[in-house]
């Protein structure tokens, strides 16, 4: 019984992310590379995957120093083991995704200012044991991953009538039926989405619905 | 007694109050040396692959160069009846020079090393170069035993990063078959529409020098006159980007010039 705990707890912080918890749709963090690199799978889910690598890396390195941080540099510090792993995943996607690397461009660099990955290290890494602040950040990572690789699959689906690159959807201009949705391959379609999503989401689990912080009255309650 | 000199510098510095600026300065110079060598050593290791990236980049392009040539269809129809040579050229003469192997030769380190570069004087330097290689890589392509095209690299300096590409030019040396750029950084949306195919679909055909032999290629402001004698050499401006249209102006004709590919071009000719 005694294990039961710690176990239920790595549970909880690894999978509330994912849906109850978010990054994305409940905190709503993370929008700008969200529009950015999801016009196709591909460059979603390398961006999903450099996002998990240096959260994860990120909050065991400082997780394993926050007994050594002096309150005044902490966000500093924090921003500098960020970066540099941030350089290194980016440095590594030149040398073995270049094509990849190349439509990801800048926004592998931005994860630095990525507020999902100061977030987690700040609020949870600097006061939690390495074990449970890595699964913090792959889970919050994998929240952002599945929110990314969904829409990016929307948006190459009704965008290029593709998955992954093959044709699913034959498109009009190659002989077949379907007329791609032109809006989808720029970025104001993934706000459309994440918006959507975050209604369907909402409407599913409802206390994730904020409370209204006042009310516009109407004429007769004014009266 | 002696028990705190007996511990290790790791252990004295964990049990330092962290309130103590001696802590601060210690964890922001430790972590900052850790980082810096993490990313120096991941740079040093993968700069092998970056550089193989690169160079196949530049191979494509040219690849890409060699399709648009007008006829292209014939000449990938017939692959073996072109042939595509690469040779290093001695800028200063226009020799062809076959001691360099132009495969590992590597013309932006060549161009920041003293021994295998030249200065360039300031009244020269009209395109932010500074320093020049000795020698160049150009690509030819022939048919038939006939020279249908010669690929130049160009750069220089635009209005916000230094902007790399390749000039063909036909057999004559004179009229341009495309201008293509791989690598830059300029304003997006703005200067970077130097790397569109649209802006650089408007190159094509483009005469260099005009019958005096006065270098005449540029990029206007604003629209070409299509009835005008200019019309010939310019290039519509790119607009809302003055300072990068006029970098190309200025690193095509310093590269066609007395410094760059004059000397060679000249040979080509006569």
């Amino acid at each position: 019984m005694s294990d039961q705990q710690p176990r239920n707890e790595a549970r909880r912080v690894l999978l509330d992310p994912l849906i109850d918890n978010n990054p994305i749709t409940l905190q709503i963090l993370g929008i700008c590379s969200a529009l950015a690199v999801t016009t196709k799978v591909s460059t979603a889910l390398v961006m999903s995957l450099s996002v998990i690598v240096v959260l994860a890396a990120s909050c065991a390195a400082i997780s394993l120093i926050r007994h050594h941080l002096p309150r005044g540099i902490r966000i500093i510090v924090q921003v500098t083991i960020i970066a540099s792993f941030v350089i290194v995943v980016d440095l590594v996607l030149q040398a073995f995704l270049y094509e990849i690397s190349k439509q990801l461009s800048v926004f592998v660099s931005l994860i630095v200012t990525n507020c999902i990955v100061l977030g987690r290290t700040e609020g949870f890494a600097t006061k939690n044991p390495v074990g449970l602040s890595v699964l913090d950040g792959i889970g919050n990572g994998l929240g952002y991953s599945l929110i990314l690789i969904a829409v990016g699959a929307i948006r190459e689906l009704f965008g290029s009538g593709s998955l992954l690159g093959t044709e699913v959807l034959p498109l009009t201009g190659e002989g077949g039926w379907f007329t791609p949705v032109g809006i989808m391959l720029l970025p104001p379609s993934a706000f459309f989405i994440i918006g959507l999503m975050i209604w369907a989401i909402r409407s599913w689990k409802t206390v994730q619905v904020e409370v209204r912080e006042f009310s516009i009255r109407t004429s007769e309650e004014r009266r | 007694m002696s028990d705190g000199s007996k511990k290790g510098w790791l252990q004295r510095f964990a049990e330092m109050p962290n309130e103590r600026p001696a802590k601060a300065l210690l964890v922001a110079f430790g972590v900052s040396l850790v980082c810096a060598v993490i990313v120096s050593v991941a740079a040093v290791l993968l700069e092998p692959l970056h550089r193989a990236n690169k160079e196949r980049d530049r191979q494509q392009r040219i690849a890409e160069i060699v399709e648009r040539l007008p006829g292209s269809e014939e000449l990938l129809g017939a692959a073996e009846a072109a042939k595509i040579t690469t040779e290093m050229v001695e800028l200063a003469t226009g020799n062809l020079v076959r001691s360099i192997d132009p495969a590992s030769y590597d013309q932006r380190a060549a161009a920041s090393d003293p021994a295998q570069s030249v200065a360039i004087p300031k009244e020269y330097d009209i395109a932010g170069v500074k320093r020049r290689a000795k020698f160049a890589p150009v690509t030819f392509v022939e048919r038939q035993g006939q020279v249908e095209l010669i690929i130049l690299p160009v750069h220089g300096a635009g209005y916000a990063s230094t902007i790399y590409g390749f000039l063909a030019l036909r057999g004559d040396g004179n009229t341009v078959v495309a201008l293509s750029i791989f690598e830059h950084a300029e304003t997006p949306g703005l200067g970077a529409e130097v790397a569109s195919k649209d802006w650089l679909g408007k190159w094509p055909g483009k005469r260099v020098r005009d019958d005096s032999g006065a270098i005449r290629i540029g990029v206007i402001k604003g629209r070409v006159e299509p009835g005008s004698p200019s019309a010939a050499y310019q290039v519509d401006g790119i607009s809302g980007a003055t300072r990068t249209s006029d970098g190309v102006t200025k690193f095509l004709r310093f590269w066609l010039g007395e410094y760059g590919f004059g000397p060679f071009l000249e040979r080509i000719r006569s």
